[in-house]
């Protein structure tokens, strides 16, 4: 990235190093730039140091290696109360023995801000979670999803410009998720604010996101909006962690214009988008997505080329039917189709052919 | 809305489920009644009877033979003047005559020991008043009160008449006044005991004092290694915890004399402070055998019980406690002393009192290197128990010792709850 983008960025990581022990790196060579008003996510397995960057930023942790700059400052040095970063815990970190008011208060106070204005403002960010009503209610006394809107507007109360949540809804049931995220994404939109998002729940990350940041043993492995990383990976590794995936091993046969023709282990042929592949000859492994398989023929592209397929089961998933199938050895071969009116019934046992649109496999690197 | 609820069958909720519950309860009872009968005999029983000890002391009227067990009556004659005399009838020939009547009772039945410390115990000196007394009493021709005088004038004394009285009663608030500094005057009515007898209720604070003291002391030094325990890493804390239980593994008697070899005037400290040239050898700091000593020594030895309180709760209380306040923009003094501390509070309430009470209770450290002015009310206690044998008084301090300690107990219950107490 060029040195002008760096320093418009609000928050910027420049060849950051982190090591806990001496022996081993959790963080290798971090760069990432976040703009003002960005929601980015850390996607990542875990241990693959998404917290570890998240307490570098917060000043819990120091940098071994290379600069953090907030709003073009450097913050190495500066300890964590000046930052003024807000930030939601995975489990809330709510003071337990304080009411939800006084949680509140707090940052308010600790800033010398008068009552008056204090009061306003907790009023304010707890009618912004809809929680106005419970402000002398203790943390222990509220449910999991209440405690973390609390968390959240304890975050979001002295106007920091920049959030930081590690996983804050890691604690709650899938729809109270679900509807947390609409809600986090709707303040964010509202107010304007920057937000480092820390997940490894990646439906989270790609609904949420502006960017996301995909980590890998302490390395950003692609960072790219939602549907980049979706549709284009840029190795594997992101193909895999990134929804459903079929992996096929083989060689590059031909590498022309941008398209490459596959040779799998079987001997088939198949058609591919060079990914990280530079070479004829070279191994590679091609991921297609399970909902971009194709088995018309009407269907497909001219001179795109369809390969031998047995359907070993179908399974009715309501909104969709799922079918597994034997393709060039591999027996977990995965294609969905829309559950339609006019959808083909495939039967275990049958013999398909199936193929894909060229820019829809793509070629990346053997793991 | 208030409608009785009741099962499938029609039975009453609260009855069907006292019911079902009655048969565990009854079984859960039956396990646990070996410990209660031991609890009963070992603690409720002999804290009882002590308890009636300090309010019931019958030495005076009853003679119990230490051999034997026997009791036999004694000073009965008197004890009818007594009851047919209202308090403040001054004693005519009949009583004397009664009183020699049974000092000549108590030289047969060899009683006047019994009798004797009774009185002795309001009254210093009349044991042997009581026992020449007995040994003349034979041969005393009446009128009894002259001649009784005229052996020995003590005899006449209101304040004698007065306690012998009161100790007819047997059962008696005058432990609990001598406990407290007080005493009858010769018309019953309570006055100060006189000053060089006053010495209970200036032990008790003195108790109390250096009690809050230790434990103040033991909260400062604890804090921080409960700190360290609770925050290193494992491998670390258990070493530190090994530190801090050794104590325990360790006879008390050899810690507290490991304690005056180390402090006393000819000890290692001073002995290196002299040799560093710092103190002079006329400047010899008396650190043993006086209240230093025992606030030393006794701090010393009841740490473990508050750093393990503490530990336990600082043990559960996240780092992210902290991290949230100070990111939340508070400085780490601040983030302390408004987040971390007061989640300490059950921890530092519940070490606090338990040092507090053992402090209280302690014996054995303060005789040993307590010197006359580092001495607790448990000294005194002992004292009475094995010197002077006055039971009923040595109960009346224990008892309002624990009555102390029970206030306290009510007292932070009230402050801070019970429930907030937090030991392991
Ligand atoms: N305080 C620490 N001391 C030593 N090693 C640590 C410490 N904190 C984290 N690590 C190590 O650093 C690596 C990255 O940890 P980190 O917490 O950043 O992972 P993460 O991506 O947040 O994982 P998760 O999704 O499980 O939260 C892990 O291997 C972990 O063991
Ligand atoms: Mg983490």
């Amino acid at each position: 990235m060029a040195d002008g983008a760096q320093s418009d960025a609000f928050v910027a990581f420049e060849h950051v190093q982190k090591s806990y022990d001496g022996v081993s790196l959790v963080v290798k060579d971090l760069n990432l730039s976040i703009a003002k008003g960005e929601f980015l996510t850390m996607l990542g397995p875990s241990g693959s140091g998404k917290t570890t960057c998240l307490m570098m930023l917060a000043g819990f942790e120091t940098a071994t290696h290379g600069e953090i700059r907030l709003a073009g400052r450097p913050i190495n040095q500066v300890p964590p109360h000046k930052r003024g970063i807000g930030m939601v815990f995975q489990n809330y970190a709510l003071f337990p023995h304080m009411t939800v008011g006084e949680n509140l208060a707090f940052p308010l106070e600790v800033r010398g801000m008068g009552k008056d204005e204090r009061e306003s403002r907790i009023k304010r960010a707890l009618d912004m979670v809809q929680m106005g009503a419970f402000a002398h209610r203790r943390p222990a006394q509220l449910s999991g999803g209440q405690q973390q809107r609390i968390a959240l507007a304890r975050a979001l109360v002295f106007d920091p410009e920049l959030v930081l949540m590690d996983e804050p809804l890691g604690a709650l049931d899938k729809q109270l998720r679900e509807h947390m995220q609409f809600e986090i994404k709707h303040l964010h939109e509202r107010l304007g604010i920057t937000v480092v998002y820390v997940t490894h729940d990646q439906g989270e990350a790609l609904t949420m996101s502006d960017r996301i940041a995909v980590f890998n043993d302490g390395k950003i492995q692609q960072l790219a909006p939602p549907a980049d990383l979706y549709e284009r990976p840029d190795n594997s590794f992101v193909a895999q962690f990134i929804g459903e995936n079929n992996k096929l091993p083989g060689t590059i046969e031909e590498l022309s214009g941008g398209k490459a023709l596959v040779r799998l282990a079987t001997g088939e042929v198949i058609d591919a988008t060079p990914v990280n592949v530079t070479a004829k000859g070279q191994a590679t492994l091609v991921s297609v997505r399970p909902e971009r398989v194709e088995f018309k023929p009407e269907m497909m592209p001219q001179g795109a080329h369809m390969i031998d397929a047995e359907v070993l089961e179908v399974i009715y998933m309501g909104d969709i039917l799922r079918a597994r199938l034997k393709v060039a050895g591999t027996e977990d071969f995965v294609m969905k189709m829309r559950n339609t009116l006019g959808q083909t019934r495939l039967d275990a046992g049958q013999k398909i052919k199936v193929g894909w649109h060229p820019q829809d496999a793509r070629a990346l690197d053997p793991v | 809305m208030a409608e009785m609820l009741t099962t499938a069958d029609g039975i009453p909720l609260k009855a069907a489920l006292a019911r079902a519950q009655s048969r565990a309860r009854r079984k859960a009872l039956f396990l646990v009644l070996p410990l209660l009968i031991f609890t009963l005999l070992s603690f409720v029983l002999p804290i009882g009877a002590m308890m009636a000890r300090s309010v019931h002391n019958p030495e005076f009227v009853a003679s119990t033979d230490r051999g034997t067990g026997a009791v036999t009556p004694i000073m009965q004659n008197l004890k009818g003047w007594f009851d047919a005399n209202p308090l403040g009838t001054e004693p005519d020939e009949a009583a004397y005559a009664a009183l020699v009547a049974d000092l000549a009772h108590l030289q047969e039945t060899k009683a006047s020991g019994s009798a004797g410390t009774r009185i002795n115990y309001d009254l210093p000196g009349t044991l042997s008043l009581f026992k020449s007394g007995a040994r003349g009493a034979g041969k005393l021709e009446p009128p009894f009160k002259e001649s009784l005088l005229a052996d020995d004038a003590r005899w006449g004394d209101p304040k004698l008449w007065q306690a012998m009285r009161a100790a007819t009663a047997g059962v008696t608030a005058d432990f609990y006044l001598a406990a407290l500094d007080r005493t009858r005057a010769a018309d019953g009515s309570i006055v100060q005991a006189e000053e060089n007898r006053q010495i209970y209720i200036k032990l008790f604070l003195r108790t109390f004092g250096l009690s809050a003291l230790i434990t103040f002391v033991c909260l400062l030094l604890a804090f921080p290694v409960a700190h360290l325990l609770a925050t290193l890493p494992m491998a670390k804390s258990n070493l530190l915890m090994i530190l801090v239980l050794l104590p325990f593994w360790t006879s008390l008697l050899v810690r507290t004399s490991a304690w005056m070899v180390l402090l006393q005037e000819q000890g290692v400290l001073n002995d290196s402070l002299v040799g560093l040239g710092l103190i002079t050898e006329d400047q010899r700091l008396a650190m043993m055998y006086n209240t230093t000593g025992t606030i030393i020594a006794m701090t010393h030895i009841l740490l473990p019980f508050m750093i393990l309180p503490l530990y336990s709760v600082m043990r559960t209380i996240k780092p992210s406690y902290v991290r949230a306040a100070r990111s939340l923009g508070a400085t780490s003094w601040t983030a302390f002393r408004r987040v971390y501390l007061p989640q300490t509070l059950p921890g530092i309430g519940a070490g606090g009192l338990l040092v507090f009470i053992l402090a209280v209770g302690y014996y054995i450290t303060p005789a040993l290197v307590g010197g006359a002015s580092g001495r607790l009310i448990s000294n005194m206690i002992a004292d009475h128990m094995n010197d002077t044998l006055n039971w009923s008084l040595a109960a009346a301090l224990s008892a309002i010792l624990l009555a102390a300690v029970l206030i306290l107990y009510w007292l932070y219950d009230r402050l801070v709850g019970i429930d907030k107490l937090k030991l392991g």
